[in-house]
């Protein structure tokens, strides 16, 4: 029987949800592939958290729970991973498009000889094989991509694949492996958290974004009042980003993070070519902008051309409330 | 320290993509090509990394003859030489075929550090950093956003979500350059002129010891498509409290998205 492993990543204690996607994902491909689901867990203390990567349907789960895999390392991680794909054989290899997932997916690829198709946002069986969907030119096209051979290897981009009904006390089977630890010649030292609370961009499942319309990061607040009334995550254009307004890490597009929320609102972005590339998956746009030629409003669904100085009050506070009554 | 910095050239950001008539890769007619700009990161680092410790800054880039322009603006920023892997066996290769090629081409060089962009913007795989460490049997660290070198060990900052980790390797190491990494700098006159002074040697499969077999892609592109336009703006009219109400009526009742 063919198999699919999946790799479950675990932060602060708890397995992150792109990680469950792809425990979903593979559930629903074992299906037409006629497979078994087998997830693995590397860390410390990892073990308690197979029953919950069960639930999203693993059939079996390798833990991999060391108090040397507390912390962090491509080498030791990859190791891990791979061992279980030497020795389970599986036709297909899933793992979220994480820091973590993107850092460890292509070591293990070399080490396997996998082909790894990056970033996926859809996956199909045909003939009896996978076939990705994937963007490229940060959204600016999209790549059908088979693969020659097996594994068949990809890391899913987060927030796309849809997050299965976990079943309580689902049956699977627990392997426990034993990792090996010699080699991690790089490893993390210590980690330093953002703001407590702050929602993660790729991850988010509303944004608001600023742009240049702000006139100057004195007036960013406005953006930051909207998503918290919201309680969404704040991303900024590439000129603001680069003008230093705000930090790199909230750019939005070609050079920043792709994003596929279910809410995006972009304040004051006029929609250079290389934003809209970022975030034009999007489920729902929303475009604030006093230009009504601006490009924005040509991936928008809902458009307000207006002041975004008195617009993005009125809305925080509207929001708020419309919250507070929900 | 001997830094080989890995290069690749892609279509411009700004650039508008249009789909090639084979229905699998972009129409490269009109496009203008730039360093990606990740891999500008990455050289700008190498080059500061040299001011500090001395050394020199080895370009590596894979492609076709277009491909030199990318390493003669690295030149130009300062690099000391290049290197030009191209062969027709290049074509095709995906992203373990350029790994191996690239590996091929670093081995022999003995390294102390090898800086690339964190993903090659276009194709945006992010892999060959972490596939080259492999290859090579080297430590990585991708994401950098602070590079700190020390006695046969680097720090480095790592961005992650909502964090940065702190990593210490040992080298030599593969370290892929995040945004925020450093502010590449222009080429000087100076630099560019003295960039077309500088050697750009070229090398094929053949005398890195590649076969084709090596080359053979384990992934293919089967198809690239535009992707399908949105369905069209909805403008809400009136003044902005009129604005703000109907959208949010339209965000909770229509788009179910509040």
């Amino acid at each position: 029987m063919p198999t699919i492993v999946t790799f479950a990543e675990v932060r602060d204690g708890k397995v992150r949800r792109p990680s469950l996607e792809a425990v979903s994902e593979a559930r629903r491909l074992a299906g037409p592939l006629g497979a078994t689901v087998q997830s693995v867990l590397i860390g410390q203390g990892v073990a308690p958290l197979a029953a919950e990567v069960a639930s999203y349907g693993a059939d079996r789960v390798h833990v991999f729970d060391d108090a040397e895999l507390g912390s962090y390392a491509t080498e030791s991680f990859a190791r891990a991973l791979a061992q279980v794909i030497t020795q389970e054989k599986p036709s297909v290899v899933l793992v979220p498009y994480t820091a973590m997932g993107k850092d460890v997916a292509p070591r293990v690829a070399a080490r396997v000889g996998a082909g790894l198709v990056s970033d996926v946002v859809k996956l199909e069986v045909k003939d009896g094989k996978l076939e990705a969907r994937r963007p490229v030119y940060a959204g600016k096209a999209l790549a059908t991509v088979r693969w020659e051979g097996e594994p068949q290897m990809a890391t899913l981009r987060p927030n796309v694949f849809a997050l299965g009904t976990p079943e309580a006390g689902r049956k699977h089977e627990t392997v426990t492996g034993a990792a090996d630890v010699s080699t991690r010649r790089a490893r993390v030292q210590s980690v330093q958290a953002a703001g407590a609370g702050k929602v993660e961009l790729t991850e988010a499942q509303i944004i608001v974004s600023g742009g240049r319309g702000l006139k100057g990061p004195e007036n960013f607040h406005l953006v930051e009042e909207l998503a918290n009334a919201l309680g969404a995550a704040v991303g900024a254009s590439r000129a603001v980003v680069d003008a230093g307004w705000v930090d790199h890490q909230m750019q939005v597009g070609q050079t920043g993070k792709t994003v596929s929320p279910t809410l995006y609102v972009a304040a004051g972005i006029s929609g250079a070519i290389q934003h809209l590339a970022g975030m034009s998956s999007s489920k729902v746009i929303v475009a604030i902008n006093k230009d009504a030629d601006a490009p924005i409003f040509k991936v928008a669904d809902y458009g307000i051309v207006g002041d975004v100085f008195e617009v993005l009050p009125k809305l925080s506070a509207a929001a708020k409330e419309l919250r507070s009554r929900h | 320290m001997k830094i080989i910095v890995c290069v690749k050239q892609v279509p411009d950001t700004e650039a508008r993509i249009r789909i090639a008539p084979d229905g699998k890769g972009i129409a490269e007619g009109e496009l203008n090509w730039i360093v990606s700009p990740y891999d500008e990161f990455a050289i700008e680092e190498a080059l500061r990394i040299k001011e500090k410790k001395g050394g020199e800054v080895v370009l590596v880039a894979l492609g076709p003859d277009r491909v030199q322009s990318a390493l003669r603006s690295g030149l130009a920023m300062g690099a000391d030489s290049a290197l030009h892997l191209k062969d027709p066996l290049f074509e095709s290769v995906d992203t373990l075929g350029t790994a191996w090629a690239l590996a091929a081409a670093i081995r022999p060089l003995a390294a102390d550090l090898v800086l690339t962009g964190q993903q090659g913007v276009g194709g945006d795989n992010s892999q060959v950093p972490g596939l080259l460490a492999e290859i090579l049997d080297v430590p990585q660290v991708t994401m950098a956003v602070k590079v700190e070198i020390g006695e046969g060990k680097a720090t480095v900052e790592r961005e992650i979500e909502g964090a940065h980790e702190v990593w210490e390797t040992s080298l030599p190491a593969v370290i892929s350059a995040q945004k925020g990494l450093n502010e590449p700098r222009y080429a000087s006159l100076k630099g560019i002129m003295a960039a077309k002074k500088k050697t750009i040697e070229t090398k094929d499969a053949a005398s890195l010891g590649l076969k084709p077999e090596d080359l053979k892609p384990k992934t293919k592109v089967v198809g690239l498509e535009l992707p399908a336009s949105r369905p069209g703006v909805k403008m809400i009219p009136g003044d902005a409290d009129a604005q703000v109400k109907e959208l949010l009526r339209l965000l909770h009742e229509e788009a179910k998205v509040l």
